[in-house]
């Protein structure tokens, strides 16, 4: 099974902190790690792979940085990388990143399955799988939470929902996008960190691709950020300091006087 | 698209912290743009000189005129309708209003005519229904086929969707058919008077930021609000509205996904959304292990466990428990923050809550901003106080003894 697996780079998230005087994004020191979701989809694909033989391609948008990350995927197991990075590709909201993408996908020998994480974490949309599958016009499945039966021609997988989960058969290719809880990553193996040390991370620009132009980077996005603020900060309630035992017995004071509890 | 500074660039600084995206440097005491740049336009706003502009090549002036009306899209879940409809019947009230324009609810489903009829009575002006053998179960294809029909057929302006799992995956798939914009997770809509667009606010990068975004040259306008967030619509007493069906053509489409069987789950211990009581854990607490104390301080008060999405992203406790803009929206009587710094991501979650309480070593961290009581200190200090004197509270008056025992 030729399977293709799309990731992001992004921010850790945990280590962003706004500056309460200047009310701006502290950036110094922010790592960038592989979107935490895509992980578990970079697994899934791996253990497809594990038992149908196959190949694992890992696909990415972004800065020259993201190669680093592509890096992190070979050394996990992956078969193939390739980084689409363009000055005109950026600025893309979702349809225009999930077009991008999937003309880079046509571009690969054909796969049998994408597998996207469910959503990347600096922007939670979810919306880049579904879109990816549009683009590619094959079906798609979200919130997969376990595979039940996978070969060449379908899958067989559980998606989750608000009250449960469904079990669904699709007919492939087509794109799946994967909950974290479908499995538990892989360490990197010494073999795959050799490796990837001495892979070059091949990079596609506008002209490497079939695209048209009209539909990728910020032109060719829909929707459009008009304004960024910075929410507003303001101190309104009562803040203890001190000891413990001091600063629990106010609180509680409090909270029986005003009988809340 | 292009973001240029020019000469008139002092080297001031001043654009530098403002770029969320680190895209703008300084280089030769002049400030250039690097290819981090996304083109969010942050930076041209606060340049003291009008040395930065941002030039849109394509300037397409499309003729959108013949797109009107508020559409919702009425989820149906176990052919009952989603909570979250009510909420967007509520919120597209006050677009359609302001737009002078009607609300409408796009009914997608089999044997649904009782159910468009409760809609009329929330003051829907039009019910479009699309009943069919075929849409008895969701199916991302068949009504992704169906919904983009009826889109196409009556060229609504908004639309909006409840971000649930259903409409996280028809909303996208919808909206890359009729290739125009969807916002997820909106925060707020308002309609920009001079342009009458839809102005849709959510979080972003990260959940630190709060984004304005439009979708100007394309339409419908598309956007996912998250359950819990918009106020429910009441009934109306002067309600009157009418039902149109739509027959979709599946001639043409050829299937590949069936749905072969739906389970429910039992989810989690305690219903986040309606609990009463939240006490929540995040990246303070450290380990999966003292995520306990979280749990013990819950049990003695008869509330949930929540989390934030630091705690959930490090393995310590499940996805179901996570609280802000990417789990669930709460508003519980109490919430109580421990070892939360306040993300907005979080905080957009929990921020109606009643009474928040929070427990954080660092005197500066944001939800100290939000809290109606804050105790600064260490955690592991302050929580086992906490249960020692709720436990006894409770125990005094007589409730919760057997949390009392294993408390103990």
């Amino acid at each position: 099974m030729n399977i293709v697996v799309c990731i992001k780079q992004v921010p850790d998230t945990d280590d962003i902190k706004i500056d309460p005087e200047t009310n701006t994004l502290i950036r110094e020191g922010v790592e960038s790690i592989i979107n935490p979701y895509d992980l578990h989809a970079l697994e899934t694909a791996l253990s497809l792979k594990d038992r149908l033989g196959g190949t694992v391609t890992v696909i990415s948008m972004g800065p020259g940085q993201v190669k680093k990350s592509l890096k992190k995927t070979i050394a996990l197991g992956a078969d193939h990388t390739v980084l689409l990075s363009d000055r005109s590709f950026a600025g893309a909201d979702t349809l225009a990143t999930s077009y991008t993408l999937a003309c880079g996908i046509k571009e690969l020998p054909e796969s049998d399955l994408i597998i996207c994480g469910k959503q990347a974490i600096d922007g939670d949309t979810a919306q880049v799988g579904p879109g990816i599958a549009e683009h590619l016009q094959i079906p798609h499945i979200t919130y997969v939470k376990e595979i039940m039966e996978a070969n060449e021609h379908q899958l067989t997988v559980k998606r989750e929902t608000e009250t449960g989960y469904d079990v669904i058969k699709m007919e492939l290719p087509g794109v799946i996008t994967t909950l974290m809880e479908i499995n538990e990553p892989r360490l990197p193996s010494i073999r795959g960190i050799l490796r990837s040390r001495k892979t070059e991370i091949p990079v596609w620009g506008i002209d490497d691709i079939t695209i048209q132009k009209e539909f990728i980077g910020l032109d060719g996005s829909p929707t459009q950020v008009v304004k960024v603020d910075t929410p507003d900060l303001q101190a309104e309630g009562e803040i203890y300091e001190g000891e413990p035992e001091n600063q629990v017995e106010q609180l509680i004071k409090e909270l029986n006087d005003r009988q809340i509890l | 698209m292009n973001l240029e500074i020019s000469d008139k660039c002092t080297g001031c600084k001043k654009c530098i912290p403002v770029c969320p995206f680190g895209a703008l440097e300084m280089k030769e005491g002049r400030a250039e743009v690097n290819e981090r740049c996304t083109y969010c336009g942050a930076c041209v706003d606060v340049c003291p000189v009008e040395a930065i502009t941002l030039h849109k090549t394509s300037a397409e002036n499309k003729d959108l005129s013949s797109y009107e009306n508020v559409w919702v899209y009425g989820e149906l879940t176990e052919g009952e309708l989603a909570p979250v409809v009510y909420e967007l019947i509520g919120e597209g009230r006050k677009l359609a209003d302001s737009l002078e324009e009607k609300l409408c609810v796009a009914l997608l489903g089999c044997g649904v005519e009782d159910k468009a009829e409760k809609l009329i009575d929330y003051g829907v002006d039009t019910v479009y229904t699309v009943d069919h053998s075929r849409l008895e179960r969701y199916n991302d294809e068949y009504y992704t086929e169906s919904f983009t029909q009826l889109i196409q057929s009556h060229k609504p302006s908004i639309i909006l969707l409840g971000a649930t799992t259903i409409g996280r995956s028809l909303g996208p798939r919808t909206s890359a058919r009729l290739k125009t914009g969807l916002t997820a997770d909106c925060t707020s809509l308002k309609i920009d008077k001079d342009q009458q667009n839809l102005l849709q606010v959510r979080p972003a990068f990260s959940g630190n930021i709060m984004a304005t975004i439009v979708c100007e040259n394309h339409r419908p306008q598309m956007a996912t609000v998250r359950p819990g967030v918009m106020e429910r619509a009441a009934p109306r007493e002067d309600a009157r509205g009418e039902i149109i069906d739509f027959e979709p053509d599946f001639s043409h489409l050829k299937v590949h996904t069936t749905l072969l069987d739906s389970q429910k789950e039992q989810k989690s211990e305690v219903n986040l959304g309606e609990a009463e009581i939240i006490v929540s854990g995040g990246r303070g607490v450290g380990s999966e292990e003292d995520f306990s104390l979280i749990r013990e301080l819950a049990e003695v008060l008869g509330g949930a466990v929540g989390a934030s999405r630091a705690a959930v992203d490090k393995g310590w406790i499940s996805e179901d428990h996570q609280v802000g803009q990417t789990g669930t929206t709460v508003s519980p009587r109490v919430y109580i923050a421990c070892g939360i710094s306040g993300a907005v991501q979080h905080l957009v979650g929990m921020e109606n809550s009643d009474i928040i309480i929070a427990i954080n070593s660092d005197p500066q961290a944001p939800i100290f901003q939000h809290a109606t009581y804050g105790l600064v200190g260490d955690l592991f200090e302050i929580i086992p106080l906490l249960i020692e004197q709720l436990g006894q509270k409770e125990s005094s008056s007589g409730a919760n003894t057997e949390q009392q025992e294993k408390t103990g």
